[in-house]
């Protein structure tokens, strides 16, 4: 040997290896992660339906507060003598009027709802005149009522129950449906784009899709906490302290679910999306996995009464994320069932992010037409 | 230095590689050349790792290739595509990040390359509104913006305009004379020839020959020897053992039976006029990929 052959290592410049490591895979992810995220944020259709989102969350506690605030006091003309049955009526606000044809006047001119006169025959010592249809908030107000006692009271108002119920289930059906058709999008885009095969012959298929699930779940994280911070900021500043008490525990376990949920719900949009080479298709072949997301959604609105079927829901994976908060808000779960649960949700999202990496991986070069679902996981 | 030895691949019932053996030196620019569904693509993906095959085994400097390893490799894949929402610039460190690069470096790599490459003026146009041409060169920034140490590209010159293959076949050269193995696959024989130290050529899934193109046209030279002289050729249909394949004027291309008929075939054309040109015929790559094929 006389001159040494020069290793690899030997021929780049020394100045740029120092800049250079060995990319582990977190580094892979958190750039794919990163990119996702970046490009997310700079299309035009995901700011605004991001923002008419928000909008619409904020009108509906707006106009929750309004329609609320509506219902507490009703005009009505008072003829002389029929005062006594109005004062200290919290509910009606009485315009005084010195004859009834003033009062009459003033309720055909619209500016009261009902006229309260006097009236000795009665046996409560008054009459109400209404114009067209019978004035039923004013006889309410004016009813006597027997007093309500209940043996066994229930611990939640059913139509705040039935909102509360509505909320989880539409939140979570609309972010899973949202993120996880980004998610399906985005790798259909790197199949049709061909920009796969430089990627793999960079960085491996499981970082790929960690890095594109970790970015897209970020997402989605992000949007439901914002959705939650703006319900909660709207419902304090309108002053509805009511509705946030009892929340609180079930909300907190609603988002850890969505968590676990939406990862679970992410590899398997990835993997079946990696299935097809145009985005034409992905609609076809997503479909079993937006069942898994609708389904939930429906039992929910349906039988949120239900504490059989709310059992169960609370322990399928695919409905967790909705039923377990659920029972927690009602108060029917033991302190040990969302964690029972959990374990469940956190076990089958391992398998389903394992069979999807396997899916991913099989499918991202076959181009063409859709690849079967037996080849995808046999490889 | 990349050496395959024995790689072997199968889709289903069919042998697309069948014991795939060759070098590509390093500081060695060496074209890869077969006719479609040779096995080129199948190749190279499997030198990248984004395929697996089925046996056989690929070394660098003698060792099993590792992740690390291939990190270092730039790769220019047959079916090209970058993501068309993203700039150019970014789209170029990203990948060079990706490859293990810090941000500053990174982009430094990456403005300096798309200054070679004619595409400073570009950087921060997204991929989608480049021109064609201007996204082929986009491609080849792609493939060599993390300065790899070895580089595999898939038929870079395809579809190429002839100042995008100057380019190419400049910034190519540049790789090879850093020492890097190149190794390259291209359907036009005639940029083989003139660019590549080394050739490998393959047909149905097997290496027919392979080697440095002088050994491969001494290897397949023929028996013919070509005439250019001042004046007409034309006697040379005369001469005893001589047999002429091709003639126009003063130019003529013939077989000759003996060293001794040759001889005299020179000897009667320098005392006829002017000699130009005496020589052995000059074995073209289509000729050689014609026989080795065969």
């Amino acid at each position: 040997m006389s001159t040494p052959t020069p290793t690899r290592a030997d021929r780049s410049r020394p100045a740029d290896r120092a800049d250079r490591a060995a990319p582990r895979f977190v580094d892979s992810v958190a750039l794919i992660a990163g990119r996702e995220i970046r490009m997310r944020f700079r299309s035009k259709a995901f700011l605004w339906s991001t923002a008419v989102l928000m909008l619409a969350v904020l009108a509906s506690v707006v106009l929750g507060s309004i329609f609320g605030a509506q219902e507490s006091t009703t005009k009505v003309a008072v003829v002389a003598g029929a005062s006594v049955a109005v004062d200290g009526n919290d509910a009606l606000e009485p315009v005084p009027a010195y004859d009834q044809d003033e009062a009459e006047e003033m309720l055909r001119a619209g500016e009261v709802e009902a006229i309260v006169a006097p009236a000795a025959s009665e046996p409560l010592g008054i009459t109400v005149i209404g114009l067209d249809s019978p004035p039923e908030s004013v006889v309410a107000a004016l009813a006597v009522e027997p007093t309500v006692e209940l043996l066994e009271p229930a611990a939640t108002d059913p139509t705040l129950a039935y909102l509360v119920a509505f909320g989880f289930g539409l939140v979570f059906f609309m972010s899973a449906i949202t993120f996880g058709s980004t998610i399906a999008q985005s790798v259909v885009e790197e199949k049709q784009t061909r920009v796969v095969e430089i990627l793999l012959s960079t960085v491996s298929a499981r970082a790929l899709l960690t890095g594109k699930v970790i970015g897209n779940s970020v997402m989605a994280f992000a949007q439901i906490v914002a959705i939650a911070v703006l319900a909660i900021i709207g419902l304090l500043v309108t002053g509805q302290r009511v509705l946030l008490g009892g929340l609180g525990t079930s909300v907190i376990w609603f988002v850890v679910f969505f968590a676990v949920g939406f990862v679970m719900l992410a590899a398997l949009f990835a993997a079946t999306a990696a299935m097809v080479s145009r985005a034409e298709d992905i609609g076809s072949v997503t479909t079993p996995v937006t069942m898994l997301v609708m389904i939930p959604y429906f039992l929910i609105i349906f039988f949120n009464d239900d504490p059989t079927v709310l059992a169960v829901m609370s322990y399928v994976p695919f409905s967790a994320p909705v039923g377990m908060p659920m029972r927690v808000f009602l108060g029917e779960a033991q302190w040990w069932e969302p964690f029972a649960s959990l374990a469940i949700l956190l076990a089958t999202a391992a398998i389903a992010v394992w069979i999807g990496e396997r899916i991913y991986r099989n499918s991202l070069l076959k181009t063409g037409p859709r690849v079967r679902l037996g080849e995808a996981l046999q490889g | 230095m990349l050496e395959l030895h024995d790689v072997t691949k199968r889709y289903g019932e069919r042998l697309a590689l069948d014991a795939v053996t060759f070098t590509v030196g390093d500081g060695r620019l060496t074209g890869f050349v077969g006719g479609n569904g040779a096995g080129k693509t199948t190749t190279m993906r499997i030198i990248l790792g984004v395929l697996a095959a089925d046996g056989g085994s690929v070394t660098l400097g003698g060792a099993a290739l590792t992740e690390a390893d291939r990190r270092r490799f730039g790769y220019m894949p047959e079916e090209r595509g970058l993501y068309p929402k993203m700039r150019l610039l970014e789209q170029t460190v990203y990948l060079a990040r990706l490859h293990g690069w810090s941000p500053a470096t990174a982009r430094r790599n990456a403005l300096e390359l798309l200054e070679r490459l004619g595409l400073a003026e570009r950087a921060d146009d997204t991929i989608e509104s480049l021109s064609l041409g201007n996204q082929q060169r986009a491609q080849i920034a792609a493939a060599l913006v993390h300065r790899p140490e070895v580089l595999v590209l898939d038929e870079p010159f395809s579809g190429l305009d002839p100042m995008a293959v100057e380019t190419v076949q400049g910034v190519l050269a540049d790789v090879a004379a850093s020492g890097a193995p190149v190794l390259f696959s291209s359907h036009q024989l005639d940029i083989v020839e003139r660019l590549c130290d080394d050739l490998v050529i393959i047909a149905d899934g097997r290496i027919r020959a392979s080697g440095s193109g002088e050994a491969l046209r001494t290897q397949h030279a023929t028996e013919r020897w070509e005439l250019l002289m001042t004046g007409d050729a034309g006697w040379l249909r005369q001469a005893p053992g001589i047999r002429v394949d091709e003639f126009d004027g003063g130019w003529a291309l013939f077989e000759a039976e003996s060293d001794a008929a040759r001889r005299a075939v020179l000897a009667e054309a320098m005392a006829r006029g002017e000699v130009v040109t005496f020589t052995r015929e000059h074995t073209t790559l289509a000729q050689i990929f014609r026989e080795v094929v065969r």
